[in-house]
């Protein structure tokens, strides 16, 4: 009974995890493609949700479709305007100054989507009805198997299209070294490009999967960036895989601890305390021990770089 | 007649120029119309313009911390506002649970939050490459704000905490607002006159020639990760003496006045008003301070606005408004030397 | 030429000459602006005066895709190897300019056909290889273009005796072949050894050019460069 609770607990904590991990990865390839640390990154996919349900009810549309249309015009909004308007013009001035101008962009977001949409969380739909579904006793959601579901063809169709194609091993070299990408001629400037759009994708993607669960609320952009970061960090930004890794990580890790925290014994004692509200500390925690024993992140490598 | 004298290199020439003595008495000239205009504010302005400018002279003291931590020394700090809830909910605890004196409470919440800075600041800055100190920073924020909405029986959870007394000395109430107004200037002067003693210090100019050049101020035995670290906590422990002037000021605080995005608008604030420069500060807090004041008709648009303006601001004046000063030197008070 | 990073000038009205199907080399002491003239030559650098003439044509201020196209090639200073990727696709991309994938297969058979070793690590992680074999690969992917025009700079550094033997053999059968090759080199005398030009750059200006037995017989090179810095 006790192991299957946290098999249970584990197949929920994988779910989130997958949309964790769209959250990082995304965030991570900009930062090594480009440099770009974006804090902006949850505000854009708070606000996919918006456009995903703003699109459904202007043309009444289903899910699926709105979804798709949504991708186009995130891609074009915070893939191509973003990467020529904000992050262009400002990379050559550091990247201090860019970090700045992306909080700024963040609480622009922000704040239109509260004027625009109001300040109440608004329902979202899920692909899928859940049903639970028992296999020998266990217990599990099809919303979360469709979410994991959905989420590792998005990643593996990500690894394949970065491992297995010119284009993305190009992508992949200039991650790891853009000068030398640039003397053997590859164009770096739409390998950058790129990775603007596939970040703005998977950022749609991550909308589409976490707000049934958590609703669309203006405010949620916080957590999703704070999410992303923490996942790039742990994991190690300056990989993809590191990313990944650290999404899933910090997915189990939340559900885990959400559940495990709320009765907590002390020992020698007769106390029993709530601790699940400090689930967050946990990654946080973590997110600062990383910093401290590990600076690359727990799967990263140290950079090296010369020319 | 001139007052200072440049040389620069332009192309092969050597030239020299002067500023212009004018220069001095319009900055001088300004600077003390603007500290007189401050002390007689009162007589023309209601409760209401004294809380504004109240408002301004905490935003700006924790601004001009955060100035030290990303100005001069170059590391991000996104935890200002998490420095000020330290600050706030320090001196208000020790007030009202333990009965501790005003004063005192100030100076233990000072040095709790210079503290603090020391114990987070020691990990994030080990690492010279990279902005540790901004990812440690942020998480610390967060985890703050946990702790203060969570342990209800010490902070009272969201619902915050009411009724914060204000000062008095000497049995002199600060109560009134022209009072705490006054209270307020004066450790907005105090904060102001460390800060132009740090940088005029040896230690403030070892600050300076870090910044301009790394390498070299390494080699001649500076520590770097020393000056930042000492930057990094003293910038917080100002931020701690906001917190108190903000729980003075507003009698009330709770977890969400310190949040996250609080501590990203002082980082804007001190971007737009000009990093690295001791009037920058006072530019940024007065701007968003000000902002929805001026601005009425644009309602809730004015944090959308500020936005835009950080971002216009970092594309065409990477150094703030503050850095429009030399510019405007240069081009208007200078003047070339024959030689 | 004039070139620099930013607003300072490293290269100030630097003049050099590359002879045809020759090795020249580059020496000067460390910081003189050697691999910054590689740089600049390459499209890394903007160039602020002057001109870079390759046959007769102008490649001032071509972009390193158009300079590979025209038959030239650059192996940096350090580590140039993408450490995550297979041996195979580093190789792979050495032949971007040739725009065929069938081609580039071709010829990367041709390079393994000289370079053994990579083929029997093909598939491994390029970070994997030890630092003579990630050298080779450099060497090799910038071969594949079978280039006309080869800029390598300090090829030895961090390679065994023997192994700097044979990177040397390498360049030389290249030279026989008809490839002009620029290198720069630390180890003075033993490179201006092998070379047929010797180029002295100091300070970011042209100190001396002429035949490598030239540069090695002058007393002040000599005494410069030579006297004490021969390590091996
Ligand atoms: N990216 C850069 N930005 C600014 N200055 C640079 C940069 N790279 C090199 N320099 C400076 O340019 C000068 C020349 O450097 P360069 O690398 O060309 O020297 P070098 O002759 O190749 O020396 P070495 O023998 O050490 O390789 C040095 O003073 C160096 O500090
Ligand atoms: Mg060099």
């Amino acid at each position: 009974m006790q192991l299957q609770f946290f098999v249970q607990l584990l197949v929920s904590g994988i779910a989130t995890g997958a949309i964790y991990a769209l959250m990082a990865v995304g965030f991570a390839l900009l930062w090594q493609t480009s440099g770009t640390i974006n804090f902006a990154q949850g505000e854009f996919i708070m606000v996919s949700s918006f456009i995903i349900l703003w699109l459904m009810g202007l043309l009444h549309i289903g899910l699926v479709p709105a979804f798709f249309l949504a991708m186009f015009i995130s891609m074009f909004i915070f893939g191509f305007l973003f990467k020529r308007i904000l992050v262009d013009p400002l990379l050559k001035y550091g990247d201090v100054p860019l970090i700045i101008a992306t909080i700024g962009l963040g609480m622009i977001i922000r704040e239109l989507t509260r004027i625009f949409w109001g300040a109440n969380a608004l329902p979202f739909p899920s692909l899928v009805k859940n049903k639970i579904l028992i296999f020998g006793g266990l217990r599990v959601g099809t919303a979360d198997l469709v979410t994991i579901a959905v989420a590792i063809v998005i990643i593996a169709a990500l690894q394949l299209f970065l491992n297995k194609t010119f284009v993305g091993r190009s992508m992949e070299a200039t991650a790891q070294n853009q000068d030398v990408a640039r003397i053997l001629g590859i164009n770096v400037d739409r390998m950058i490009l790129y990775t603007f759009l596939i970040n703005a994708f998977l950022v749609t993607s991550a909308a589409l999967l976490v707000t049934p669960k958590l609703l669309a609320k203006f405010s949620s952009g916080e957590t999703f960036g704070l999410i992303a970061f923490m996942a790039a960090i742990i994991g190690g930004f300056n990989q993809v895989r590191g990313a990944l890794i650290g999404g899933f990580l910090i997915g189990i890790i939340d559900n885990l601890a959400k559940f495990y925290l709320a009765r907590v014994h002390l020992p020698f004692t007769d106390i029993t305390l709530n601790l699940s509200p400090y689930a967050l500390a946990i990654p946080l925690l973590l997110l600062i021990g990383v910093i401290l024993f590990k600076p690359e992140g727990i799967f990263g490598r140290k950079e090296e770089r010369s020319i | 007649m001139s007052s200072k004298l440049n040389s620069t290199i332009q192309g092969q020439q050597l030239v020299k120029t002067e500023t212009l003595k004018s220069f001095d008495y319009l900055t001088w000239g300004l600077a003390i119309a603007l500290i007189i205009g401050l002390i007689l504010a009162p007589l023309w302005l209601k409760n209401y313009g004294l809380i504004l400018l109240c408002t301004w002279a905490f935003r700006t003291v924790a601004v001009q911390g955060l100035n030290l931590t990303m100005g001069y020394a170059g590391q991000v700090s996104l935890a200002q506002a998490a420095f000020m809830g330290v600050g706030a909910y320090t001196s208000t605890l020790l007030i009202l649970k333990a009965g501790v004196n005003y004063w005192l409470a100030l100076i233990i919440a000072l040095l709790i939050s210079l503290l603090i800075g020391f114990l987070i600041g020691f990990p994030a800055l080990r690492i010279k490459e990279g902005h540790y100190l901004a990812f440690v920073t942020l998480g610390f924020a967060n985890l703050i704000w946990l702790v203060l909405r969570n342990e209800q029986w010490l902070t009272n959870g969201p619902l915050g905490i009411r009724d914060i007394p204000r000062p008095s000395i000497f049995g002199y109430s600060l109560f009134e607002p022209i009072r705490f107004y006054y209270f307020s200037l004066i450790m907005l002067a105090l904060v102001t006159l460390v800060v132009w003693f740090i940088l005029r210090s040896p230690w403030g100019r070892a600050f300076k020639a870090l910044r301009d050049n790394p390498a070299r101020s390494e080699s001649l035995g500076l520590s770097q990760t020393t000056y930042t670290l000492l930057a990094f906590a003293i910038g917080s422990a100002f931020a701690g003496v906001a917190g108190v002037m903000q729980a003075g000021l507003v009698e009330f605080i709770d977890p969400d006045s310190f949040v996250l995005w609080r501590g990203l608008l002082l980082v804007m604030m001190l971007v737009v008003g000009g990093s690295g420069s001791l009037i920058g500060p006072f530019i940024g807090a007065a701007i968003v301070t000000l902002l929805p004041e001026w601005l009425r008709f644009t309602g809730e648009y004015y944090l959308v606005i500020f936005g835009l303006g950080v971002i216009i601001v970092m594309r065409y004046f990477p150094k703030g408004l503050a850095g429009l000063l030399p510019f405007v030197k240069k081009r208007f008070f200078t003047r070339e030397v024959q030689s | 030429m004039v070139a620099g990073y930013g607003a300072t000038t490293i290269l100030n009205s630097t003049t050099i000459e590359v002879h045809e199907a020759a090795l020249t080399t580059v020496i000067g002491p460390n910081g003189a602006g050697k691999s910054t003239l590689f740089k600049a030559i390459f499209g890394m650098l903007p160039i602020r005066e002057g001109k870079i003439l390759l046959e007769g044509q102008d490649i001032t201020h071509l972009k390193p895709l158009a300079l590979l196209e025209k038959g030239m090639a650059y192996v940096p200073q350090g580590r140039n190897i993408f450490p995550q990727l297979s041996v195979e696709h580093n190789l792979e991309f050495g032949g971007i300019s040739l725009k065929n994938l069938q081609e580039t297969r071709v010829r990367m058979e041709k390079v393994y056909e000289q370079f053994p070793i990579l083929k029997a690590r093909a598939k491994k992680q390029a970070g994997t290889l030890s630092g003579g074999e990630q050298k080779m690969l450099e060497i090799g992917r910038a071969m594949l273009l079978e280039p006309k025009l080869l800029l390598i700079d300090e090829p030895s550094i961090g390679l065994s005796p023997i192994l700097v033997q044979q990177t040397f053999d390498l360049l030389l059968a290249l030279r026989d072949r008809g490839v002009s090759i620029l290198m720069i080199e630390q180890n003075a005398k033993k490179a201006l050894g092998i070379s047929d030009y010797g180029i002295v750059l100091q300070q970011g200006r042209l100190a001396m050019a002429g035949t490598a037995q030239g540069i090695l017989n002058h007393p002040e090179i000599g005494h410069l460069f030579l006297g004490g810095v021969v390590k091996v």
